[in-house]
Order: C-alpha cells, then sequence, then structure tokens
C-alpha cells in the first residue's frame, strides 16, 4: 500500500506507538495515508481501538516476519 | 468538546505511576483531555528528587524525612527487595526501550495532560508547593476533581 508518509515504532510498547502516531498524523493533511511499523502484538487491536475513538480510518494492518504494517487514512 | 479523563493517583509506588501515565498518555494521543491529580503517597510521585523537603513541626519534619518521594525514588509495590527489585524492573525496563518514569511525565506534559496536587494531603503533611515539579501546575481540592469526573468518560482510582 502507498503512503505518505512512514512512522516506525519498532521495539516500542503501549503506549509509545499510539502516542508517536497522533503526534505524527497531526503533520499530515486530511485524506493522506500514513505507514506505521511496529513489532508490538497489541498493535492488532490497539490500533483499531485508537481509530475508533479519534474517528480516523484504519485501513489495513498486514502481518509480516518480524512485525505489523498500519495504514490510517486522516480523517480531518 | 472532547471527552475528559481523570485520574486520582492515590499511590507513591513506580509501577502504578507507570500505570497511571501509561494511560494518562495513551488518553492524551485519543485526543482526550486528561487531568491527573495528585493525593496522599501519590504526591511523591511529583516532587523534586533535587534538595529536602521543608515543613515545620517535628512530627512533620520526620513523616518527609522518611516519606522524601521523587519519581527516583519510589519503591514497586511487588518485589520491591530493598530497591534490587526496582533496579532490575528499571533494567528490564531499559533494555525494552520502554521510557522512565521521568520520560513519561515528560511525555504526558509534553501531551497537554494536566497536573492537579491536592492541597489537603499537602497541608495536613506540611509539604509547600516548592517542593513540586513544575510540572504541577495547579493545586485544588476535592471540588476541582469532582468538576472534572463528573463530565469525565472515565475516571480512575489508582
Amino acid at each position: 500500500m502507498k503512503a505518505d508518509a512512514t512512522l516506525d515504532c519498532s521495539g516500542l510498547y503501549c503506549p509509545m506507538p499510539i502516542f508517536h502516531t497522533g503526534n505524527k498524523l497531526k503533520e499530515l493533511e486530511a485524506g493522506q495515508v500514513l505507514e506505521i511499523l511496529a513489532d508490538d502484538e497489541g498493535i492488532k487491536v490497539d490500533m483499531p481501538a485508537w481509530c475508533r475513538a479519534t474517528g480516523n480510518e484504519l485501513l489495513d494492518i498486514e502481518e509480516e516476519a518480524g512485525g505489523y504494517k498500519v495504514y490510517i487514512r486522516k480523517s480531518k | 468538546m472532547p471527552e475528559k479523563v481523570t485520574l486520582v493517583i492515590f499511590s507513591g509506588e513506580m509501577d502504578k505511576a507507570l500505570a497511571a501515565f501509561n494511560i494518562a498518555i495513551g488518553a492524551a494521543s485519543m485526543g482526550m483531555e486528561v487531568s491527573m491529580f495528585f493525593t496522599f503517597w501519590g504526591l511523591n510521585i511529583v516532587k523534586k528528587n533535587q534538595g529536602p523537603i521543608k515543613s515545620r513541626g517535628i512530627m512533620r519534619k520526620m513523616l518527609n524525612f522518611m516519606n522524601r518521594g521523587g519519581s527516583k525514588r519510589l519503591p514497586l509495590s511487588k518485589f520491591h527487595m530493598l530497591g534490587l527489585g526496582k533496579w532490575m524492573m528499571g533494567k528490564l525496563m531499559r533494555d525494552a526501550k520502554f521510557p522512565s518514569l521521568d520520560e513519561l511525565i515528560a511525555i504526558a506534559r509534553e501531551a497537554g495532560v494536566k497536573f492537579i496536587a491536592c492541597t489537603t494531603s499537602m497541608g495536613i503533611m506540611g509539604i509547600s508547593k516548592e517542593a513540586f515539579v513544575p510540572e504541577v501546575d495547579r493545586f485544588a481540592g476535592v471540588a476541582t476533581y469532582l468538576a472534572e469526573a463528573k463530565e469525565g468518560k472515565v475516571n480512575l482510582f489508582i
């Protein structure tokens, strides 16, 4: 998936990935896509929850060897 | 209007403080307005690490000598083992690249979390405003807490 920006949260535990995601999204325009790299398994359920609460759109979570790639579209 | 989260931090142990700051930072990152009310032993978390706590009266002097506080002096609530357990937990956290309590305090502040110290506890224990880190920006009582909690979606006592 094509992203407008990438945020590397590898090696970070909760709550740092969602904290950095929130900050990074502030730099993007509405409609742009952020790719987040993470390896804490909690991200699989945490990021959908974070998106529901903040109103951003979760596009996809790709599971790969050694980590996850999360794609979020900024809504507003 | 952002949703409100209030946390009463009653306990002064490092592990409980970590949990509290985790929730505070997570909530702030979700666009929620977070207030942390530090009371009783929880005040220890936001005391300065440097210098003595000045207070009047022999009982308060004794209390503040034994209950010095400061983010670097907090024990673990379990397996403290005279500091050995705490040292090991600190090492595990560093190895896992998890932020220290001091870093979490700074991150929470940067994320807009409000720090409020309970003036009743301060009065009873004889702790002055100067004893606290500059992140503590409000000194208030239970009405301030309840006014926030009444509008809060999530209110926790830690």
